[in-house]
């Protein structure tokens, strides 16, 4: 049932962008980002593209995953071409009624469209090569500057991990507390409204009592292990560079140099 | 009529580059009014086969049959069922919510659309049968010892009063006073109301005293089913698994080594000392003295 629920939803594979350092993914996808909202002609959109189809053949993951996770802002990428379509005004192609399409409204509505599958798919294939802790350690180190400031990075960053840890547990044992109060006869599907709400007592109840069980016993156990915050704190698993990732990095900036000469020029 | 599994495979996680196999073509008949164990190491699949069993999880493939009944028909009340096939799941005392305990008790019943007499009656029967007291009924299950909260919340589903009673290790986590006190709860409640009661654990121990029928899982597959006598004889096997035999079968195969006459195969500590005993006695009547001082410290 709820097992079915991927957050995070980190695909496991063996990949170069798998292997790739944390903080160049961040990076690069951030400048990703930043090269969507750059480019405003058909080939800057032809190359970015390019760029995210040979990243995806590179990363092992399923083309049919990334599909999946376009399916939510299916009907946003919808209203997004309609209204565009329609409201835009410029030269006629259509006229029925009130209602004008225009070629430039079809041309923004779809660039637009275009705009919003290219930053999902990209921002997508982040989370799905990078597991959530290696992802808040690059935000740690990439953010570490701003200790200076007294901004507690280490602090933000472990809340940060331990909450996402946190997710598979409580889901799992949602999980589990559903199926025992179903095996006690509970009924969650039928009824109206006030009936369904009121059966989410017997789960909310016990999850709120093991939510609290289980942040008093890693706290317990975190202080037991003598830990105080990240000053002079080093890491097991330090984030260091290999070659692939410099040579990323190199092609990173290739790609937005690549995005801002066609801006400029074409 | 018996619960009976026909060809049941259950995968998890398919869309992903990690399927897990968890049942793997599980045929088994689960007679009425018998005691049954189920053993495996952690991970073989015995919570995933439970579950199956009142229709929580559907399986990948096959079918199980209640009554005759394929419980995945489209018009089967699986609520019904969850009402004969009680589930006990581990660690249960994690999903007590109620205000007391005679509340939370009569939860299970109450879900069956009893009346009301009949919901309290059931819930003070099911509560007494664990040997809780009267004036503990108003309680809070939450101020509760470790091990009455599991005994209320075994009472929760025995309040259903299922035909079939199975419990997935209801003894992790206890001391060994509360395991023993779960363990001849089971037994009573299989002997005086002829409960099918199915057993899962990972410890030879609990199940080796109480059980007819012994099944040991290994990886998704039922490996053995047979008397737990002819299971323990599977020594190797049994380790290569994970599993150990029970301390006391450990014992007598090495007074077997020892030339002891005994039996190799015993999984009771009565029937142990029973034989010890006889073997001292023999010894003793004819040549006063000799010889016996091992098998002395033994018994």
């Amino acid at each position: 049932m709820i097992r079915e629920i991927t957050i995070g939803q980190y695909y496991d594979a063996e990949s170069v962008i798998h292997r790739l350092d944390p903080r160049v993914k961040l990076v690069a996808t951030l400048v990703y980002i930043i090269s969507i909202f750059l480019v405003d002609n058909p080939v800057g959109y032809a190359f970015v593209a390019a760029f995210m189809i040979v990243m995806v053949g590179l990363s092992g993951v399923p083309v049919r995953y990334i599909v999946k996770g376009l399916r939510p802002i299916m009907i946003i990428l919808f209203i997004t071409v309609l209204f565009n379509m329609l409201l835009t005004p410029g030269r006629v192609l259509l006229s029925f009624w009130k209602i004008n399409v225009t070629w430039e409204g079809i041309r923004i509505g779809f660039t637009m469209a275009l705009r919003l599958v290219l930053l999902i798919t990209g921002t997508s294939l982040m989370t799905l090569t990078t597991t959530p802790n290696n992802l808040t350690d690059a935000m740690e180190r990439l953010l570490r500057p701003l200790t200076r400031l007294h901004v507690p990075v280490h602090e933000i960053a472990m809340m940060m991990s331990i909450a996402l840890r946190f997710i598979p547990i409580l889901l799992e044992e949602t999980d589990i507390i559903m199926k025992a109060q179903m095996a006690r006869g509970a009924d969650f599907e039928n009824g109206d409204l006030i009936k369904r709400a009121k059966a989410l007592v017997p789960i909310l109840v016990p999850l709120f009592i093991s939510a609290f069980r289980r942040a008093n016993d890693l706290a317990m156990a975190m202080e037991a292990r003598c830990y105080r915050g990240g000053e002079g704190r080093t890491k097991m698993k330090p984030l260091v560079y290999a070659r692939r990732d410099y040579v990323s990095y190199a092609i990173t900036w290739c790609f937005l140099a690549g995005c801002v000469l066609i801006r400029i020029f074409l | 009529m018996p619960l009976s599994l026909d060809h049941v495979n259950c995968i998890y996680a398919t869309d992903t580059n990690h399927p897990v196999h968890a049942l793997d073509d599980i045929c088994l008949t689960l007679e009425d009014g018998q005691f049954i164990g189920l053993i495996g190491h952690t991970g073989c699949g015995k919570s995933t086969l439970v579950q199956h069993l009142n229709g929580l999880l559907k399986p990948t493939s096959g079918t199980i049959t209640f009554d005759g009944e394929d419980i995945h028909a489209r018009d089967y009340d699986r609520r019904a069922l969850r009402g004969k096939v009680g589930l006990v799941f581990q660690y249960p005392e994690h999903q007590l919510f109620e205000t007391d305990v005679l509340a939370d008790v009569c939860f299970g019943p109450k879900n069956l659309g009893l009346d009301k007499d009949e919901i309290e009656k059931r819930a003070r029967e099911a509560l007494l049968a664990v040997g809780m007291t009267e004036e503990e009924f108003g309680n809070s299950p939450f101020e509760l010892s470790g091990g009455q909260k599991r005994r209320v919340a075994i009472a929760g589903v025995l309040a259903m009063q299922p035909r079939v009673l199975i419990l997935d290790e209801p003894t992790a986590g206890l001391d060994p006073a509360g395991r023993e006190e779960i363990l001849e709860l089971t037994a009573k409640l299989h002997h005086d109301n002829h409960m099918t009661v199915i057993l899962v654990s990972h410890s030879m121990d609990d199940v080796a005293n109480y059980v007819e029928r012994l099944l040991v899982m290994d990886r998704g597959r039922v490996k053995y089913d047979d008397v737990p006598k002819e299971v323990f004889k599977h020594v190797k096997e049994l380790e290569d698994m994970g599993l150990a035999l029970p301390e006391i079968t450990y014992v007598m195969r090495s007074l077997k080594r020892h030339r002891f006459d005994v039996d190799e195969t015993t999984t009771t500590i009565e029937d142990a000392c029973e034989q010890i005993m006889n073997l001292y006695r023999m010894r003793k009547a004819p040549m006063d003295g000799q010889n016996g001082s091992s098998s002395e410290e033994k018994a």
